[in-house]
């Protein structure tokens, strides 16, 4: 297949992620969500390195992965501690600080 | 490659010297015990040496680790701009209520501030696209977790959880700006980026989406608009020491960084006919208009928003959006003399700065609010804090013959110099609008009557001292600023780059 059907879905894969932020209120599903864009990187990155020829984009795809396992758990523990303040993971009603 | 690496590892000295002391923070927090304050002491000795091993390394230019990280007069600056805010930050920890109302997780706070520090070590130094991530993540993931330190209140998780989101979100935006980046040069160093781009073989509109991408990831680190959001909650929601830190180290990294991105990524280095110390950027591309737009949308919202602030913490975080608006100007002129301001501008706001937050942090310790109502009349209940505080305020306002007069003033002369006329219009426009909301709190503590039965408030000599050693410099950098001026000028010379 060529290079561009690879970009065309991890650029679909990012949209629907960056959709999904902005869009859902669960926390945890714009957690997923996030998963989603750090995981269409790693296509792109996949995608480009076998088209250069050039395996440094596949070890970027380790340190993405790294990241993204590191930020799924701080952001996993953070929901937690909010969850037993206020029983919610609801976006909408995490709301004291505004404007 | 045996000698390479251990030559680097000697020239790597502050950043190892962190991560020993990271681990020896957790152990020592161990043995000592959970509520003993010694893993602060550990964090605070050891940035304190990585420091100065960092001013050690002044004039020494060099890339290290097969030119991951470089060790250049630029990044020695930010280090020591870095170290300080850091050290000033833990002196301010060992005095704040918040802080010392959750002692059994000192171990947490000291060992994370230490791991936050190397990121913006490493933010400072890197030149590969891997390690800006990497650093910009080491600094966010230790930073969510100190928002939210506080945990039992609910608005200091509030606030880690809106700032792992906006963080996540825009590190996921730069990612995916790296991952075009390195599809369209091959190359991961910033140089080898530079060199392709030289080529002029790159599809430019391709680039223009990659770099708008990657600068979302700058933009949330300094705070600039419009991906500014999570700045005023996470501002109000963290504890005061971390919101300084925030507001001064996290900043500071993010400026150091952008700014090599842009000078050693997109700069012709053999531009011809050029004034002296002006860059132009590869296959015309005009990078500074977006600067510029960035920078007047960031100082303008900034300061227009802050006028309605009324929480002390909160008017605070829309002045730093204000003041990295400023700065942004200095970025846009793409000229070292622009660059030097910038530099300037940042050793200034390091007093300025931390010394405000320091004065909202005794007040709410000893109040318990951060509420502009609190401040009624405090210049009677306390005038020494609040001398101080007026001094901090017109600094940050840039009225001389404060350090904030010097910072506006060599910015404002860069952009005249590169013939910017209508932006630092637009900045001297900001600096009036800035005033008013500074003056408001300045009008509450001397011309309001405390509230009736208000006792003074007294502070003890330890806090007072650290009062007067932001203080101090604050005036005298006003006064006397050939030193910082010479400083800047030194700085800003970048590895690889004329």
């Amino acid at each position: 297949m060529e290079l561009q059907t690879y970009l065309l879905l991890s650029a679909v894969t990012f949209i629907i992620g960056v959709v999904g932020v902005l869009a859902r209120r669960n926390a945890i599903i714009v957690f997923m969500s996030i998963e989603l864009m750090l995981n269409s990187v790693n296509l792109t990155l996949v995608a480009f390195s076998a088209y250069l020829g050039d395996v440094t984009g596949q070890m970027l795809v380790f340190f993405v992965m790294t990241v993204a396992a590191a930020e799924a758990a701080i952001g996993l523990a953070i929901i937690i501690a909010l969850f037993r303040n206020k029983q919610t993971v609801n976006l909408d009603d995490i709301n004291i600080l505004k404007w | 490659m045996i000698e390479q690496i251990l030559h680097s590892l000697s020239l790597f000295l502050p950043e190892t010297t962190l991560t020993v002391f990271f681990c020896a923070a957790i152990i020592v927090g161990l043995v000592a015990g959970r509520t003993s304050r010694a893993s602060l002491y550990v964090a605070l000795i050891g940035i304190a040496l990585a420091t100065w091993f960092a001013i050690q390394q002044a004039g020494s230019s060099e890339g290290i680790f097969t030119g991951m990280v470089v060790v250049d007069p630029f990044a020695t600056f930010f280090k020591l701009l870095i170290g300080m805010s850091a050290i000033v930050i833990l002196l301010f920890s060992l005095y704040s209520a918040e802080v010392q109302s959750t002692a059994h997780r000192h171990i947490e706070y000291g060992s994370l501030l230490l791991a936050m520090t190397l990121g913006m070590f490493l933010m400072a130094g890197s030149t590969n696209l891997l390690m800006m991530v990497l650093a910009i993540e080491l600094t966010s993931l230790s930073s969510y977790v100190l928002a939210g330190y506080t945990r039992e209140a609910t608005d200091s998780s509030e606030a880690s959880l809106k700032y792992i989101i906006y963080g996540a979100v825009s590190t996921g935006l730069m990612l995916y700006g790296v991952s075009i980046l390195f599809g369209l040069t091959g190359a991961t160093d910033f140089y080898n980026i530079n060199r392709a781009l030289a080529t002029g073989s790159v599809n430019a509109t391709a680039l223009l989406v990659a770099t708008i991408m990657i600068v979302a990831g700058f933009g949330y680190k300094i705070s600039a608009v419009p991906f500014h959001f999570w700045t005023p909650d996470v501002y109000e929601g963290a504890p005061v020491t971390i919101t300084a830190f925030l507001s001064v180290a996290s900043k500071a990294a993010g400026f150091a960084l952008m700014m090599r991105f842009f000078k050693t990524c997109f700069i012709d280095a053999n531009a011809l006919g050029l004034p002296a110390g002006m860059w132009a950027s590869l296959q015309g591309f005009e990078w500074n208009k977006l600067l510029a737009i960035l920078s007047v949308l960031t100082m303008t919202l900034g300061n227009l928003v802050a006028v309605w602030q009324n929480n002390l913490k909160r008017l605070l975080a829309y002045s730093s959006i204000a003041h990295a608006g400023y700065m942004l100007m200095g970025v846009v002129v793409l000229s070292d003399k622009g660059l030097a301001a910038v530099l300037i501008y940042f050793i200034v706001y390091l007093f300025m700065n931390l010394g405000a937050f320091y004065v909202v942090m005794l007040v709410a310790n000893k109040t318990g609010s951060e509420d502009i109502d609190t401040y009624k009349g405090l210049g009677y209940r306390s005038p020494l804090i609040s001398v101080a505080m007026v001094v901090f305020f017109i600094s940050l306002a840039g009225i001389p013959p404060t350090a904030g007069f010097i910072g506006k003033l060599f910015l404002f002369a860069a952009l005249l110099d590169a013939k910017w006329i209508w932006l630092a219009v637009v900045g001297a426009l900001n600096s009036v609008i800035s005033l008013y909301y500074y003056v408001r709190v300045v009008r509450n503590m001397f011309l309001r009557d405390p509230e009736r039965n208000a006792e003074p408030v007294v502070f003890s000599a330890p806090q007072v001292v650290i009062v007067l050693a932001l203080l101090i410099p604050t005036i005298l950098f006003g006064l006397f600023y050939s030193p910082i001026v010479e400083l800047a000028n030194a700085s800003v010379v970048m590895f690889g780059m004329k």
